[in-house]
C-alpha cells in the first residue's frame, strides 16, 4: 500500500509539473507580444512599451522568464497580476476559488449521496419500480447539460416559487444560510446528471456482484443477508468511485458555466477576463489550481479504490 | 526426402516477461512430427504446450532454438514469406466461441483463408460448400452466423476454415476439451476421417492423456517446459516410464468402478512415491 | 447482465433457430429504422438539420435585425415565438442558430475522431511504447478542466468559433481514444484475431476487416454521446459571453434571455428546449443502438417481490401436502422444476426432477452442459439466480421439507445442514478480502464462534485440507494462490459447519488433471471421515466410477435413468447413458484403429 501512494503521488506531481510547463509556454506562444496586448486600443509610445516590458520582466529569455515564474510556483506564489493595480494574485484566488468550490463540492456531495442511495435501492430490487425509473430516465439525464436543468429549477424554485435567489453569491462569513441558499441551484442542477450516472453505474455493479459466484457462494455459506450486503457493497464501490473520480472534471467545468448564469465572482469570469486581457499570469494561475484540485481529488480517489480493491493495488 | 519429417523442432526456448518476471516457458524443447502423423502434446496447465503450438504457428517468439518447417527454418522468415507458410500450416484453438468472427457470416471466414490466395468470394463459395459438407454441415448454412451454432456445430467450422486450403499440419489447441463429452468422441473421430483421406499431420495439445489416446500415433509430455518423456501413443497411455507421466494417467479417472478403484491405489502409490 | 441467465436460456434453446427467429440476418440499420426509439429521433434531428440549413430558403426575417419598436413582443402570427429584448425576431434566431450548433459539432466531431480513433487503434494493437505514451497523453487531457482552457483558447484566438470548437474536440478525442483501444484490446485477445493471423491474413486486413467491424458499432454510439456533450458545451461556453453575441446562436440567446430572466422569462424557453430536445435525441439514438448492437443489453427479466412472493405461496401450498419419506433419506427432491424469467418469455430448464440421497452415501448427479444438473443443486439450495424459481412437489433435507419453511428458516440450514462445494475456484472467493477473512466471517457470522475460536479453527481446517503454511495462506487474497488451493479453502469453508450432507458442483472441472484427483480424493476422505452424505454433480463417468455409491442421469432437464452404481456400470438401460459411460472409458489406442482398419465411424450429419 505505501509503494502504491508513493507511486501515485511521483506520478501526480509529474503530471502538475507538465501541466505547468506545458500551460506556461503555450500561454506565450499563443501571445507573442503581450505588452503590446496588455495596451490594446491604448496609443502607447517606445518608452512606455520597454518601460513596462522591464516592469513584467519580459525583457529577460524565455527560459529566465519560465524559471522565475516556476521558482515562485513552487512557494505558492503565483506572482501579481499584468492588469489594473498590481495586486498579488493569490489574494484575488481566495476571493474566486470559494465561490466555484462551494458549488462544486456541495454538487459533488450532493451527486454522491443522492446516487448511492438510489443506486443501492434499485440494485438491491433490480426490476422493481423504482429501478426502472431510473434506468429509463439514465439517458436523457446522460446528456443534457447540468445548465439546462438548471434554467429549469430557476424557472420553477426562484423566479416562480422565490425560494431561491435568482442570482448572486452570498460569503458563508456573512450569512451562512444565504450562503446556502445562494449555492443550492446551482449545486443540485449540477450534481442530477451524475446522479443518475453513478446510480446506474452502482446498481449495476451490484447486480453484478449479486449473481457473482461468490455471492452465491457466501450465501450458500449460511451467511445472513446483511453480511452479504456488505460484500456486495464493497464489490461495487470502486464502479461508483471511478464516476465520482471523473465526474469531478466535468463538475468543474459546469460550475464555471453556471456561476456565470447566477452571476457569482468564481473562476470562470476571471479566466474569461484573463484570457480576453492577456494577463498571462493570471491565465497560468488558474490553470495550476484547477489542475491541481483535479489531481488532488483523483489520487485521494485512487488511494481509497486501492485501500478497496486489493486487486488495483498492482497496477 | 519422403523420410525427412514435415515438422522439426529443435532445442527450442521461450521465455515470457522480462527482468524480475521473467519466466521459461519453454526450455529445450525437441520433436518432430512426419507427414500424416498425429502428435499428441500433453501437459498441465504452465507447461508451456500452448505456447510450443504459438511458436510453431508464429504467435510467439524464442529465444533460443529452430522450427524447421519441410526442411526451412520458418521463424526468421520476412511477413509476406510468413504469410505464404499459412496454405501449410494451420490452427484449430480450443474456444468454439471466440475463435470465429461474431461478424461474419460462416461462408465469410471460411472463404478469408482462400481469399488470401487471391480468389473473390464468388469463386470461393464452391470450396466452402464442400468443405461444410466434409465437416458434416449443411451446404445452405453457410450464410449464417457463428452465434447460431452450437459449440459441437463451432469446432467443426474451425475445422472447415483450417482445411479449406489444404495444409499439411495443423496445430490442434485443445480442440475438444471446451465440448460436451459426447461431441468430443465425434469431432475426434471426424479428425481421425479426415486425416486419413488429406495426410495432413495434427500436433495434438491436450491436457488429458485419455483423450489423446485414440487420435494420437505418438505422445510427448510436457512438464513446466521440458518433455520429460516421448512415445508411442499405445505405450504412453497405458504404461509410461516418467514418474510424472504415470500420475498423470492415473490422475484421469476411468469410467470402470473396479479398474477405477485399481487405478486409484496405483495412484495413491505414485503420489505418496512423488511426495 | 446475469450471465447465469443468459447461458440457462442458451442452453435450453435450440442452437440453429428459424430464420424468423434471427434478428442478426436484419441489418443494424434495419432494426434501428423500425424502433420508434430509433426513426422519430432520427427524424426529428435530420428535420431540424433541414430546417438549420434550409434557413435562407424559408424566407424568414433578417435574425440580426434590431427593432426596438417590437421589442419584447410575445408569440404572434408575425413574430411566431415572439421577439426578444432588442426587437429581433426569436424564430428566425433559432432556425438561423442551428446552422452555428451543427456546424460547431461536426468540428469537435472531426477533430476527436482523428485524434481519437487511429491513435486507439495504434495503442490497443500494439500495445507497448506507443500505447503508454498516448495513454498517459490521454489521461492528462482528461484531468484537465477543459472550460477553463476553452476559455483561455476562446480569449487568446479572439472569439474564433472554429478554433474553439477544434480545441473541444481535442478534449472529446480521450473518450475516443480510450473506447477504441479497449475494444481493440478485447477484440485482439480473441483466438479468431490469431487464427486470421495464422490464415495469412495481413496487420492492414486484420484492422480493417476484423478489428473495424467490432469497434464501428461503438465508436457509432460514442458519437451520439459525443454530438450531445458538444452541443451543450458550445451553448454553456455561448452563455459564458463566448462568441459573437450579435449571430445567432442557441447559446448567445441563452446567454441574453439570462439577463432578463425577471422581466421576460419566456425569452430562455425557446433555445433551452430546443437544445435539450436535439440532445435527447441523439441521446435517445445512442441508446437505442446500444441496445441493437448488444452493447448495453438487458436480457434479464428481475422477477418482483411479488412475482416471487406468488410462485412461493403456490410451491408451499401444494409442498405442504407432500408426505415424509423414508426416514434414511438424507435429501430428496420431488417433482423439481426450474424456470427462468426471461424480458421475453418464461423458459423452464428443468422439467420435474426426482432425486434422492441417502445419509452417509455419495450421489453422482451425471448431464452435459443443458442438462439440468447445476440448476437443480441451486433449487435445492434455494440458491437459484434473481430471475429464476423452482417449484417442487418435495425437497426434504434431513426430514423437513424444506418449501414449508420460512424464508429465514431455509437460510438457517445453508452451513450448517448443508455445505456446497462450487466449481469455478477462484471465481467463488471475493476478490476484495483476504482467505482468512472469507473463513472467518461465516464462522463467526453463522456457528457463533469468538474471534480468536474462529481463526484457531480456520487454521485447523486449512491444515486439514492439505494447505502446507495455513497462517501465511489466510492473509493471502484470492488472486494469489493456485486454483488447486483455491478449491481446497473453498471445501474447507464448506465442511465448517459439519454439515450432514456437502453438495459439490463439478468440484473437479475447472482444476489441472493431477490436482483433479487430490481433490477428489480429500472430499472421499472428509465425506468417510465425518460421515456425510455427498451429491456431487459432473459430467464424467469416472468421477462416479470412483466416489459414487448411486447415482442419477439427466438430459435436457429430465432424469434420464438413475439407481447403484454396481448395476448402472453392468446394465445401464438408457442409450444415453451408455454413450456417456463410453466417453470416460478406455478407448482403442489409435494404433489399433488403424490397424484394425476400424472406421472412426461416420459422424452423424450435423448432429453435434
Amino acid at each position: 500500500m505505501l509503494k502504491f501512494t508513493v507511486k501515485r503521488l511521483v506520478s501526480a506531481v509529474a503530471l502538475m509539473v507538465f501541466v505547468a510547463t506545458g500551460t506556461f509556454f503555450m500561454a506565450h506562444k499563443a501571445i507573442p507580444d503581450p505588452v503590446a496586448n496588455l495596451f490594446g486600443k491604448v496609443s502607447f509610445t517606445a518608452e512606455q512599451y520597454e518601460a513596462k516590458k522591464a516592469q513584467l520582466g519580459l525583457d529577460q529569455p524565455i527560459l529566465t522568464q519560465f524559471w522565475n515564474w516556476f521558482r515562485h510556483l513552487l512557494t505558492g506564489d503565483f506572482g501579481t497580476t499584468w492588469v489594473g493595480a498590481p495586486t498579488p494574485i493569490i489574494k484575488d484566488l481566495a476571493v474566486r476559488l470559494p465561490v466555484t468550490l462551494s458549488i462544486v463540492i456541495l454538487g459533488l456531495a450532493v451527486m454522491a449521496v443522492l446516487g448511492a442511495i438510489l443506486g443501492v435501492l434499485a440494485g438491491i430490487r433490480p426490476g422493481s419500480w423504482g429501478d426502472r425509473m431510473i434506468s429509463a430516465s439514465s439517458v436523457v439525464f446522460f446528456a443534457v447539460p447540468g445548465f439546462l436543468v438548471s434554467i429549469a429549477l430557476l424557472w420553477v424554485l426562484a423566479v416562480k416559487l422565490g425560494w431561491f435567489p435568482v442570482s448572486g453569491y452570498i460569503k458563508p462569513e456573512r450569512d451562512l444560510l444565504g450562503w446556502l441558499r445562494s449555492i443550492t441551484l446551482p449545486a443540485v442542477s449540477l450534481a442530477l446528471g451524475g446522479v443518475v450516472m453513478i446510480a446506474v453505474q452502482l446498481r449495476n455493479a451490484i447486480v453484478t456482484a449479486n449473481s457473482s459466484d461468490y455471492v452465491r457462494t457466501l450465501r450458500a455459506r449460511g451467511l445472513p443477508p446483511r453480511a452479504v450486503a456488505l460484500h456486495l457493497l464493497r464489490s461495487a464501490a470502486p464502479a461508483a468511485i471511478t464516476i465520482i473520480a471523473l465526474m469531478f472534471v466535468s463538475l468543474l467545468s459546469g460550475a464555471v458555466i453556471l456561476e456565470s448564469m447566477f452571476n457569482m465572482p468564481g473562476i470562470g469570469s476571471a479566466t474569461k477576463d484573463a484570457s480576453q486581457t492577456g494577463n498571462i499570469p493570471m491565465i497560468l494561475a488558474l490553470t495550476v489550481v484547477s489542475v491541481l484540485f483535479v489531481v488532488i481529488v483523483n489520487f485521494l480517489l485512487d488511494l481509497v479504490l486501492g485501500w478497496i480493491n486489493p486487486k488495483a493495488r498492482i497496477k | 526426402m519422403a523420410d525427412a519429417p514435415l515438422l522439426e523442432v529443435n532445442d527450442l526456448s521461450l521465455d515470457y516477461g522480462r527482468g524480475k518476471s521473467l519466466f521459461r516457458a519453454l526450455d529445450h524443447v525437441s520433436l518432430e512430427i512426419h507427414r500424416g502423423e498425429c502428435l499428441g502434446l500433453v501437459g498441465e496447465s504452465g507447461s508451456g504446450k500452448s505456447t510450443l503450438g504459438k511458436a510453431i504457428l508464429g504467435l510467439a517468439q524464442s529465444v533460443g532454438g529452430e522450427i524447421v518447417f519441410d526442411g526451412r527454418e520458418i521463424q526468421r522468415l520476412p511477413p509476406p514469406m510468413r504469410r505464404r507458410l499459412a496454405k501449410d500450416l494451420q490452427v484449430i484453438f480450443q474456444d468454439p466461441y471466440g475463435s470465429l468472427s461474431p461478424a461474419m457470416t460462416i461462408g465469410r471466414i471460411l472463404a478469408e483463408p482462400l481469399r488470401v490466395g487471391g480468389m473473390r468470394y464468388e469463386q470461393a463459395k464452391t470450396a466452402v460448400g464442400e468443405m461444410l459438407e466434409r465437416v458434416s454441415l449443411p451446404r445452405e448454412w453457410i450464410d449464417r452466423y457463428p452465434s447460431e451454432f452450437s459449440g459441437g456445430q463451432r469446432q467443426r467450422i474451425a475445422i472447415a476454415r483450417a482445411l479449406i486450403r489444404q495444409p499439411r499440419l495443423i496445430v490442434c489447441d485443445e480442440p475438444v476439451s471446451a465440448l460436451d463429452v459426447t461431441t468430443q468422441s465425434t469431432i475426434i473421430d471426424l479428425l481421425i476421417e479426415l486425416q486419413r483421406e488429406t495426410g495432413v499431420a495434427y500436433l495434438f495439445i491436450s491436457h488429458d492423456l485419455a483423450v489423446v489416446r485414440r487420435i494420437c500415433h505418438r505422445v510427448a509430455v510436457l512438464f513446466k517446459g521440458q518433455i520429460v518423456e516421448q512415445g508411442g501413443g499405445e505405450k504412453m497411455t497405458t504404461n509410461p516410464d516418467h514418474p510424472y507421466s504415470k500420475r498423470l494417467l492415473m490422475a484421469s479417472p476411468v469410467a470402470d468402478p473396479t479398474e477405477q478403484a485399481r487405478r486409484r491405489e496405483a495412484w495413491l502409490q505414485v503420489r505418496t512415491g512423488q511426495a | 447482465m446475469s450471465e447465469t441467465v443468459a447461458l440457462a436460456t442458451a442452453e435450453v434453446l435450440p442452437a440453429v433457430q428459424p430464420a424468423e427467429a434471427r434478428p442478426q440476418n436484419r441489418s443494424v440499420a434495419f432494426r434501428f429504422l423500425t424502433q420508434p426509439g430509433g426513426w422519430i429521433p432520427l427524424l426529428l434531428v435530420l428535420a431540424i438539420l433541414v430546417l438549420a440549413f434550409g434557413a435562407p430558403l424559408w424566407g424568414l426575417q433578417d435574425p440580426m435585425h434590431i427593432d426596438p419598436r417590437v421589442a419584447d413582443q410575445a408569440p404572434s402570427a408575425d413574430h411566431w415565438l415572439g421577439t426578444d429584448s432588442t426587437g429581433r425576431d426569436l424564430w428566425s434566431r433559432l432556425v438561423w442558430g442551428g446552422q452555428d450548433a451543427f456546424r460547431g459539432a461536426a468540428i469537435v466531431l472531426v477533430v476527436a475522431l482523428i485524434l481519437g480513433v487511429p491513435t486507439g487503434l495504434i495503442a490497443g494493437y500494439h500495445g507497448g511504447l506507443a500505447d503508454g505514451l498516448l495513454g498517459w497523453v490521454s489521461d492528462v487531457l482528461m484531468s484537465l478542466p477543459s472550460i477553463i482552457i476553452l476559455l483561455i483558447v476562446a480569449g487568446l484566438t479572439h472569439q474564433n468559433a472554429d478554433v474553439l470548437m477544434a480545441a473541444m474536440g481535442v478534449f472529446m478525442a480521450p473518450g475516443y481514444f480510450r473506447l477504441t483501444r479497449s475494444s481493440t484490446i478485447a477484440v485482439r485477445a480473441e483466438p479468431y484475431i490469431d487464427a486470421a493471423r495464422v490464415a495469412g491474413i495481413s496487420h492492414t486486413r486484420i484492422v480493417f476487416v476484423h478489428i473495424w467491424r467490432v469497434i464501428a458499432a461503438p465508436i457509432v454510439i460514442q458519437t451520439a454521446m459525443t454530438i450531445g456533450v458538444a452541443l451543450g458545451m458550445q451553448a454553456g461556453l455561448q452563455i459564458l459571453g463566448v462568441g459573437d453575441s450579435q449571430a445567432p446562436s442557441w447559446g448567445g440567446m441563452m446567454s441574453s434571455a439570462m439577463g432578463s430572466l425577471r422581466t421576460n422569462a419566456w425569452l430562455i424557453v425557446p433555445p433551452a428546449a430546443m437544445l435539450g430536445l436535439v440532445i435527447a435525441a441523439f441521446a435517445i439514438m445512442g441508446a437505442r443502438l446500444g441496445e441493437i448492437t448488444g452493447n448495453r443489453s438487458e436480457k434479464a427479466k428481475h422477477l418482483t417481490r411479488a412475482e416471487k412472493a406468488e410462485l412461493a405461496g403456490a410451491a408451499a401450498a401444494r409442498a405442504a401436502e407432500a408426505t415424509q419419506p423414508n426416514q434414511d433419506l438424507m435429501v430428496a427432491v420431488k417433482g423439481l422444476k426450474v424456470t427462468y424469467a426471461t424480458a421475453k418469455a418464461r423458459v423452464e430448464v428443468v422439467h420435474g426432477v426426482d432425486l434422492a440421497v441417502r445419509k452417509g452415501e455419495v450421489l453422482g448427479l451425471v448431464g452435459e452442459s443443458g442438462s439440468g444438473k447445476s440448476q437443480s443443486i441451486f433449487a435445492l439450495l434455494g440458491l437459484l439466480a434473481g430471475n429464476g424459481y423452482a417449484e417442487a412437489e418435495a425437497i426434504w433435507v434431513d426430514g423437513q421439507n424444506v418449501l414449508t419453511l420460512p424464508a429465514a428458516k431455509r437460510r438457517a440450514l445453508l452451513g450448517r445442514t448443508i455445505g456446497y462445494v462450487p466449481q469455478e475456484p477462484i471465481s467463488n472467493l471475493d476478490p476484495m478480502y483476504t482467505i482468512g477473512h472469507q473463513l472467518v466471517e461465516p464462522m463467526r457470522k453463522v456457528l457463533g464462534m469468538g474471534k480468536a475460536e474462529a481463526r484457531a479453527y480456520a487454521l485447523e481446517l486449512l491444515a486439514r485440507v492439505g494447505i502446507e503454511d495455513p497462517a501465511r495462506v489466510m492473509g493471502l487474497h484470492p488472486h494469489e494462490v493456485s486454483g488447486g488451493m483455491a478449491q481446497r479453502v473453498l471445501i474447507a469453508g464448506a465442511v465448517a459447519g459439519h454439515p450432514k450432507v456437502i453438495v459439490a458442483d463439478e468440484p473437479t472441472t475447472a482444476l489441472d488433471v493431477t490436482v483433479q484427483a487430490e481433490v477428489l480424493e480429500l472430499l472421499r476422505e472428509l465425506q468417510r471421515e465425518q460421515g456425510m452424505a455427498l451429491v456431487i454433480v459432473t459430467h464424467n463417468f469416472g468421477v462416479v466410477a470412483d466416489i459414487a455409491d448411486t447415482v442419477t442421469v439427466m438430459k435436457d432437464g429430465l432424469v434420464v435413468e438413475s439407481g447403484a452404481v454396481g448395476s448402472i456400470f453392468a446394465h445401464a438401460a438408457d442409450p444415453y447413458t451408455r454413450e456417456l459411460i463410453e466417453a470416460s472409458s478406455k478407448t482403442p489406442s489409435r494404433a489399433a484403429l488403424d490397424e484394425g482398419g476400424v472406421g472412426a465411424g461416420a459422424p452423424a450429419k450435423g448432429g453435434v
